[in-house]
């Protein structure tokens, strides 16, 4: 579905020759994945989700995105139609005064009919479980709600992919839930393949794979036990690792027979409980 | 309290005049306009009061409502009638001399005519924002100048800018009451000293205000092309306008309206 091959990107004001944004990236994101990628500010994630849209073309190396070239011009509006993007900001996405006309977005962009727009926005509504909402303004709507709307508004362009670059970054715990709780739904049930940006730990648990960056480059890679096992690791990056996994690590570290790779309360529970 | 704001005072009730297309209405509006200033007699002004009359009635926007728009625009009709009554020089004797104030007749009939014209013109105009919604009127706006394209005017993206800066009202009203109050928490005063002082105190949040829409302006623009935003060409739309027999109606009475206005 993502494909990178020896990608390096500088941005255009970077007056520092050698100092590149993302360094030799090569990854390759199959049909229907979910794939978290974690790192801190500067890391280069934020920069990577955009290259995969085509908003910013790699200095060097290539990206397919279901095997169509990034650098290709002529592609560009069919690449942003396949892997649909959702922002940090709720509020600076959302186009129109009304829910349902700012999911119709997309579609109007593509030139589609209006019955066929009017379907695809009932079924992105239902999908995120915001129909009850097509006809309020965004404005009346709490974070999570405005970027649900939002979702549905990529979703209603039947993407085969969405890019979510820390979409919960800017919500409320409750919010943080529901956004959560949708990709989930889209990734399990709607077959659709996931990269989510994120700082939250806690969002990485349930991904296929946990790809971790820091500055610029992929440093680790893997299921979402193989990385948070690597406390010391992730620690000397200045990442946080989810708490379940953290206690397990200085347990183990004291000498108790506790599986490192512990990653849900139960699975330490469970675990706890076998111990003599 | 700034969120319930409402753009334009759209009053949202289901009414024959509510359901009527859009590019009609303002078509209709306009039309109203220009017979405001065909007619001069008092039998001519009870025609234009009937047939606005009617319209309100139909609208179902409780007069109230609307008179209560005639407000802000109040101290204009008073200073308007007053210097018709004073200004105008009549042919008769005058009704009324005190020093150098003379009122003559056809003053006093010039102003109160004025000021009744004003009135109607007011009134005819809040009706089309009041029975329009927003997104309506832009639909309306962009349907009526889009014959204007070949002579270069950029019909759709006037309508996209009005309805980005419809979305974007309350966002911003939100934002300069936040900016506000952290200013405050930090001891700002906006509410005392003269005029200047007042302003003055506007500078920091002006500031911060327009750097925070810059930069929602350059997010909003990126978010925009990721959705495949490329202009008005090709671009279709979730609702399309369609004149109804409501129109043709309507069209009917204004017809008639307006030959009335001509031969009186």
């Amino acid at each position: 579905m993502i494909k990178t091959e020896g990608l390096f990107f500088k941005y255009d004001d970077e007056k520092d020759e050698n100092k590149y944004a993302l360094k030799n990236i090569n990854l390759n994101i199959v049909d229907g994945e979910f794939v978290v990628i974690i790192g801190h500010n500067g890391s280069g994630k934020s920069t990577l989700s955009k290259l995969f849209n085509g908003i910013y073309y790699p200095t060097d190396g290539k990206i397919y995105i279901d095997g169509l070239d990034t650098s290709d011009e002529s592609q560009i509006w069919e690449i942003r139609k396949r892997a649909g993007m959702v922002f940090q900001n709720p509020d600076n996405q959302l186009v129109a005064t009304i829910v349902e006309e700012d999911v119709a977005f997309g579609p109007e962009n593509l030139g589609l009919p209006s019955e066929e727009i009017r379907a695809r926005v009932d079924e992105a509504l239902e999908s995120v479980k915001m129909s009850a909402f097509k006809r309020k303004p965004p404005h009346h709507l709490s974070g999570g709600q405005k970027q649900r709307v939002a979702i549905a508004g990529i979703l209603a362009m039947k993407p085969r992919c969405i890019i979510f670059d820390e979409p919960t970054a800017m919500l409320d715990p409750s919010g943080r839930k529901e956004v959560m709780q949708t990709i989930a739904h889209l990734n399990k049930d709607e077959k659709m393949t996931i990269v989510h940006i994120t700082h939250f730990m806690d969002e990485a648990v349930e991904a296929d794979r946990i790809l971790v960056m820091d500055e610029g480059e992929i440093v680790l890679e893997g299921k979402p036990k193989e990385v948070f096992s690597q406390v010391e690791k992730l620690k000397e990056i200045g990442l946080d690792v989810p708490q379940v996994t953290l206690l397990s690590f200085e347990l183990n570290q004291m000498g108790y027979a506790v599986n490192k790779e512990n990653l849900t309360v139960d699975e330490l529970v469970e675990n706890l409980c076998q111990l003599k | 309290m700034l969120r319930d704001i409402t753009i334009g005072q759209y009053y949202s009730v289901q009414s024959k005049i509510h359901q009527m297309d859009p590019r009609f209405k303002i078509i209709a509006s306009m039309l109203y306009l220009i017979s405001l200033f065909l007619v001069n007699q008092i039998i001519a002004y009870t025609a234009v009061l009937i047939f606005i009359g009617s319209v309100i009635k139909l609208s179902k926007v409780p007069i109230n409502y609307i008179l209560k728009g005639l407000k802000p625009v109040f101290m204009l009709i008073i200073f308007a009638f007053l210097i018709n009554v004073f200004l105008t020089s009549g042919t008769g004797d005058p009704i009324f001399k005190f020093g150098f104030v003379t009122i003559y007749l056809e003053g006093v009939e010039r102003a109160f005519f004025m000021a009744i014209r004003l009135v109607l013109l007011i009134i005819g105009t809040s009706l089309l924002t009041l029975t329009t919604s927003p997104i309506e009127l832009t639909d309306g706006i962009e349907y009526l100048l889009s014959p204007f394209k070949k002579i270069g005017l950029p019909a759709h993206e006037l309508a996209m800018m009005m309805t980005i800066a419809l979305r974007f009202i309350p966002t911003l009203l939100e934002e300069t009451d936040k900016i506000m109050k952290a200013q405050m928490a930090r001891g700002a005063d906006f509410e005392s000293g003269n005029l200047m002082n007042r302003a003055k105190a506007l500078i920091p949040l002006l500031v911060p205000l327009f750097i925070s829409a810059f930069r929602r302006a350059d997010e909003l623009a990126m978010a925009m092309e990721a959705r495949c935003y490329r202009g008005g060409e090709g671009r279709t739309r979730l609702n399309v306008l369609r004149y109804s027999s409501l129109d043709l109606y309507g069209l009917f009475v204004m017809v008639l309206y307006l030959a009335v206005c001509i031969i009186l």
